[in-house]
């Protein structure tokens, strides 16, 4: 096991692959010469050359546009976005174009491409460079969604992502990158589709996803030696598909759930997962479904603002504090 | 660069002497007869194709949009030709015609305009989203502009690959004033992408000609900014569309980056079918109709060279009839879609 940041896991991810497929390249705004200007992909420049490993200009829609035609005859491009806030500049060929040829095309034509890019709050960026929109594209069919928590997590579902013969959609969160954590070594690759249990308890189930599920394991390690209450805390990772499997039987388990989702509320991903939890196991709930999120707002850029909207684990603890009692 | 542009489209004020060489020959460039003859029929097969698209419409068994490319035949002809096996091609939604000159089988063409199980895309792309891997036709695209970075990515994939294959990519003139056109092409430049952009100028952007929307009228040069040569071709004379394909097709694949084709021609229907087209006067449609059909053209071509007799023309167009009458019968006679195939090929199976 080595230790490595987040930023080094996406770096170590994208190694390992164009390391064993040359079908793997690499483009986006400032990933080369610059390794990123979240340093996520320091030294891919120098391994792998510049044919493979590529900056592009300002170009969002040219970006996706191009890692669409090489997906279609065959390559296995990986393109940054670099906030995700920009996703909205491309979004055409993100939904309408990526999302839907292979249906259009009956099968014909599959699109293995990775979309990477920064999203979520806590960096005092403003509304425009700190959103979490993850259920963006959740909504829309034929994109996978994912959205790692740690540094192994990165390494091996980035990996599997590349790997998969879908357009995988890689949510990393800016506020993790500095973030240490234990990678195996060699090779190593994870399942897409899984959740994680990360902690049992008998209270109730926690969902988190990205930057929450540290939060929420927090949350839960202080609800358990102030309070007494006992959560399962799952990561996520996976939207689409999602592991419903693992959730429910988790849910079941301790007859409470509760989310914590950095997406503004309306229409979050926690409203999927209380949606499925409600018709698929309702009679085995003992309390209504808590979701824990950002408020319906564009995040501020002041301090004492974007604390008060994304959740923290005060507010994880004091809400499910408040629904347990 | 675009200063040695030709200009010579069919709605400009061209020069009296110009048309007549146009009407009567074509403008200096030398074909073989039995290419010109394929090309005549390729058009043919497209005119015959989209008028029984056309009455299948009218009929109720053609649902949704159907955007006929009747009058517009000689672009993709005349281009396609140009290529090799291999090249690529993407376009946008006014696609029936690209796919018959890409070699894709009318029946199946004609049986996803019907929704039927037959088609290209088992009835869930439609008139607007077909594809053959097997004939590099990457689609029918149905977002304005949209196939512009799509074929700069095909292009992309060529060079990456070390494939000598080029991407052509075919948009109409209202996209040219799309932001991701730009990107794509100074994208393009900027890696000497093997891209040939081919911009149907058919004056009409839906229902605003291209004097209301675009502030120059010279469409070739929107490559201007990142060096893209543009040159502007008459895109209803099929050899003069060859000819200049073929002179780009060259450039790019000798490795000098891309290229852009600027094709003048015109659409004689509405933007789609539910398009009376009340935005243009009937006079200057029958004008076009009677004095510029790129396959009249071709036509007189072959008749003035004395290679084929208006009887050979004739059976040419009962073949291509029947051809045609089979897609329909075939399209008509195929089930409909498997009610299962609604949630396939959304994902790739795990």
């Amino acid at each position: 096991m080595a230790e490595l940041t987040y930023r080094e896991a996406v770096a170590a991810g994208i190694a390992q692959e164009m390391a064993r497929d040359p079908n793997v390249v690499f483009l986006g705004e400032d990933v080369a010469a610059a390794g990123g200007v979240f340093k996520a992909t320091v030294g891919l420049l120098e391994q792998f050359g510049p044919r493979r490993v590529r900056d592009t200009p300002i170009s969002e829609q040219a970006i996706l546009g191009a890692a669409m035609g090489a997906a279609m005859t065959g390559l296995r491009p990986i393109a940054e976005i670099m906030f995700s806030d920009f996703l909205a500049v491309c979004w055409d060929i993100v939904a309408n174009e990526i999302a839907k040829t292979r249906y259009m095309t009956a099968g014909q034509v599959t699109l293995p491409l990775v979309i990477r890019t920064a999203n979520g709050g806590g960096s005092r960026f403003g509304a425009q460079h700190s959103q979490s929109v993850e259920n963006w594209a959740m909504a829309v069919p034929g994109l996978k969604v994912v959205a790692p928590s740690n540094p192994a997590d990165v390494k091996g579902l980035l990996a599997a992502a590349i790997r998969d013969d879908d357009p995988v959609v890689f949510f990393e969160h800016k506020s993790l990158y500095a973030v240490k954590g234990e990678v195996p070594d060699g090779e190593h690759i994870e399942r897409l589709g899984t959740a994680k249990v990360l902690r049992d308890g008998r209270d109730v189930t926690v969902l988190a996803l990205a930057a929450m599920v540290p939060k929420a394991l927090a949350a839960a390690e202080r609800l358990a030696a102030e309070h007494r209450i006992e959560a399962t805390v799952i990561d996520v990772r996976s939207l689409v598909p999602l592991d419903t499997e693992t959730i429910l039987r988790e849910v079941v388990k301790t007859g409470r759930v509760a989310t914590v989702e950095e997406n503004p509320r309306l229409c979050g991903w926690g409203a999927e997962i209380a949606s499925i939890v409600a018709e698929e196991c309702f009679w085995d709930l003992d309390a209504p479904i808590v979701r824990i999120t950002t408020p319906h707002v564009p995040l501020p850029s002041a301090d004492n603002l974007e604390d008060a909207t994304v959740p923290t684990v005060e507010r994880i603890v004091a809400t499910l504090r408040q629904a347990i009692d | 660069m675009p200063a040695s542009a030709k200009r010579k489209g069919p709605s400009e004020p061209h020069a009296p002497e110009e048309a007549a060489k146009s009407r009567n020959g074509h403008a200096g460039h030398e074909v073989d007869p039995g290419l010109l003859l394929k090309f005549y029929r390729d058009m043919l097969l497209i005119r015959r194709f989209e008028e029984r698209a056309g009455q299948l419409y009218g009929m109720g068994l053609i649902g949704g949009f159907c955007h006929l490319y009747i009058g517009q035949e000689a672009v993709v002809v005349g281009l396609q030709h140009a290529l090799k096996d291999g090249d690529r091609v993407v376009t946008t939604y006014r696609d029936h015609g690209h796919m018959l000159a890409c070699g894709m089988d009318p029946k199946g063409v004609m049986a996803e305009l019907t929704g039927r199980r037959t088609g290209y895309s088992k009835g869930k792309g439609g008139s607007m989203h077909m594809f053959s891997r097997e004939k590099n036709f990457y689609g029918g695209h149905g977002i304005v502009g949209a196939s512009v970075p799509i074929g700069t990515g095909l292009g992309f994939a060529a060079k990456y690959t070390g494939s000598d294959a080029i991407a052509v990519t075919y948009f109409g003139d209202g996209a040219v004033n799309q932001g991701q056109v730009h990107e794509s092409m100074n994208m393009a430049a900027l890696w000497h992408l093997p891209v040939l952009y081919v911009i149907e100028n058919n004056k009409y952007g839906m229902g605003t000609s291209v004097e209301r929307a675009s502030a120059s009228k010279e469409l070739f040069r929107v490559g201007c900014y990142a060096g893209v040569p543009g040159e502007q071709t008459d895109g209803m004379d099929v050899v003069a569309v060859h000819e200049a394909g073929r002179k780009a097709v060259d450039y790019i694949r000798s490795g000098q980056g891309p290229r852009i084709l600027e094709m003048q021609t015109y659409r004689y229907r509405g933007h789609s079918m539910s398009d009376p087209a009340k935005y243009r006067s009937r006079d200057e449609v029958t004008r076009m109709r009677t004095e510029r059909d790129p396959i009249d053209h071709a036509g007189r071509l072959l008749l003035a060279a004395g290679t084929v007799t208006e009887d050979k023309l004739k059976e040419i167009d009962r073949e291509v009839r029947a051809a045609v009458a089979e897609a329909a019968e075939f399209a008509q006679n195929s089930p409909e879609p498997d009610p299962a195939e609604l949630y396939t090929d959304v994902l790739v199976p795990a």
